[in-house]
């Protein structure tokens, strides 16, 4: 199976990125948004466990190393 | 003073630190690859600027689980001093030896210039021969250096004079015009709880000659040396 993670900007932390990505877009034409934030993507491979194991491991490594939880967020969700 | 310096792949201030140490201290430190589990015996280990591997996921957290990090971790625990600068304050962060984090400066630039600092405590073997509330003059160079904590760990810091240096303008006034990285109460270097543990963005390392760069850093080395020199 897949744990597919988000790891997300905490709110009220700014996101310089997200907002130079929002700038981006409206010089672009794009009018009808409001705020941008950016985030990142992982997708792992995990195998021989069972969904709610595999959950508990993606959180560990979220907490561990894949997430900096003092400005982040992160988000696991399992794909059978 | 005897130290080690950690070289990772991607360190590029560890040459300006070997001179710096061998100017300031007259010895040079011992270099300690990043694959190597164990430290040899030092009164200062140093962890320098660069962009260990590669600064992936996250600056310094790659890093910041190398095996060489725990023997640091260690031998801190046990009153080692550590200084970290630039990416190594950013290890540090990531390894938790120091509150915070790091994020992308302000302006999402990467900044390159001598910047003015406050010296806000100076009862410490890092910063004791600069005069309290001293300006001093040293480059940054760095595109996450932009310092953020929660607001009951930035007045824990506050409160127990773990603040080493803000940015500042040329007369030493802080405020919000002298923050090159949108920090957090323009704070450009922290201690940690027992004050062993030291990380910095600036360049102490790049401001020990006259000719180049200015003198503004070399009290910092010669400070560690006579504090823990032997």
């Amino acid at each position: 199976m897949k744990a597919k993670i988000h790891v997300t900007l905490k709110n009220g932390v700014l996101d310089p990125q997200g907002k130079a990505v929002g700038h981006a877009l409206r010089a672009l034409g794009f009018d009808q948004f409001g705020e941008v934030r950016q985030g990142k993507y992982i997708e792992i491979d995990i195998n021989d466990m069972t969904e709610n194991a595999a959950r508990h491991y993606a959180e560990a490594m979220c907490d561990k190393l894949l997430a900096n939880t003092v400005i982040e967020d992160f988000d696991v969700e399992i794909e059978p | 003073m005897k130290s080690a310096i950690i070289v990772f792949p991607g360190s590029n201030r560890d040459r300006d630190m070997i001179m710096a140490l061998k100017t300031a201290v007259g010895r040079a430190p011992f270099q300690v690859w990043h694959g190597d589990t164990e430290l040899p015996e030092v009164d200062l280990i140093v962890i320098p600027g660069g962009f260990s591997y590669g600064d992936y996921l996250r600056v310094g957290s790659m890093a910041a689980h190398s095996p060489i990090i725990r023997e640091v971790r260690t031998h801190a625990e046990k009153g080692v001093h550590v200084l970290g600068i630039c990416n190594g304050f950013q290890i540090l962060t990531e390894a938790d030896m120091l509150p915070g984090v790091l994020m992308r400066n302000s302006n999402l630039k990467f900044i390159c210039k001598d910047v003015h600092l406050k010296v806000e405590q100076n009862k410490n073997p890092f910063l004791n021969k600069y005069d309290l509330f001293q300006v001093v003059r040293v480059p940054i160079a760095h595109r996450d250096g932009n310092y953020f904590a929660d607001e009951t760990t930035l007045d824990e810091l506050e409160d127990g004079g773990r603040i080493a240096l803000r940015y500042c303008g040329s007369d030493g006034d802080v405020n919000p015009a002298h923050n090159p990285n949108g920090s957090r109460r323009n704070i450009a270097g922290i201690f940690n709880k027992r004050g062993n543990i030291l990380g910095m963005m600036p360049h102490p390392e790049d401001a020990v000659e006259g000719y180049f760069g200015g003198l503004g850093g070399k009290p910092l080395f010669e400070g560690l040396s006579s504090a823990l020199g032997k």
